[in-house]
């Protein structure tokens, strides 16, 4: 399973990149999984650590972390939104 | 459309006009402004990044979601994006409904709504450097006061 991974503002200065294509391990079935594979890569991916203000989109509506992940998604990863 | 994501400024005159132009059935338009506040916080210029796609499809479900809850004539929003200086006009919510209440209220939760579910960032420019803004738990407690019981 495959999905296409976003970052917007400070943490995708933090992480370096815009986009990221994700193969995923069966493990890997929820957005707060994916986002602890992520984290688990250490350095700049800390970012993404629990604790840190982190807010997720599916498909482009925000969800939470126990949402389930399918073939082909468009995950996005950003910090509370800040419009206005 | 009544959802626009633009570079461009608008002008709150001729938004207020088209939204009551044509339909005599309102008897109130609430509009806001936001600006771009300078001076005061050091603020030299701000850069606001979205995630396209995502934001039209949250400003058009929060539009939605105020007319499920009033009934509303014209639903008008306007966000601006990329670098703005002090001054500047960033956001136009414009609402129009039979009477006052429904048009204050409407205005005041799509701007409560855009500001904890909208997916836009700003970037500020100061003399010390450029910084990402926090968000403020004010806005979410806004937001919380038009959660159903």
């Amino acid at each position: 399973m495959a999905v296409q991974v976003l970052f917007f503002a400070s943490l995708r200065e933090a992480v370096g990149m815009t986009s990221l294509s994700c193969e995923l391990s069966p493990s890997v079935a929820n957005v707060g999984a994916l986002r602890e594979s992520l984290a688990a890569r250490g350095g700049d991916w800390l970012a993404l650590a629990p604790g840190r203000a982190v807010r997720a989109a599916v498909n482009q509506d925000m969800v939470d972390a126990a949402h389930p992940l399918r073939d082909g998604d468009e995950v996005a990863f950003f910090p509370p939104v800040t419009g206005g | 459309m009544s959802v626009s994501v633009q570079t461009q400024d608008f002008d709150v005159g001729i938004e207020s006009s088209a939204l009551t132009s044509g339909r005599s059935d309102c008897g109130a338009l609430a509009s806001f402004v936001g600006l771009v506040r300078g001076a005061s916080d050091g603020v030299l210029a701000m850069t606001l990044e979205h995630y396209p796609g995502m934001t039209e499809r949250a400003l058009t479900a929060i539009e939605t979601e105020a007319r499920s809850r009033w009934k509303l004539g014209e639903v008008r929003i306007i966000h601006r994006i990329g670098r703005l200086l002090p001054g500047e006009r960033i956001v136009f919510v414009g609402v129009t409904a039979s009477h006052r209440h429904e048009a204050f209220a409407a205005c005041a939760f799509i701007m409560d709504y855009l500001k904890t579910r909208a997916p836009f960032w700003k970037k500020e420019e100061t003399p010390d450097g450029a910084r990402w803004v926090d968000a403020r738990e004010a806005d979410d407690e806004s937001a919380a006061r038009w959660e159903k019981p």
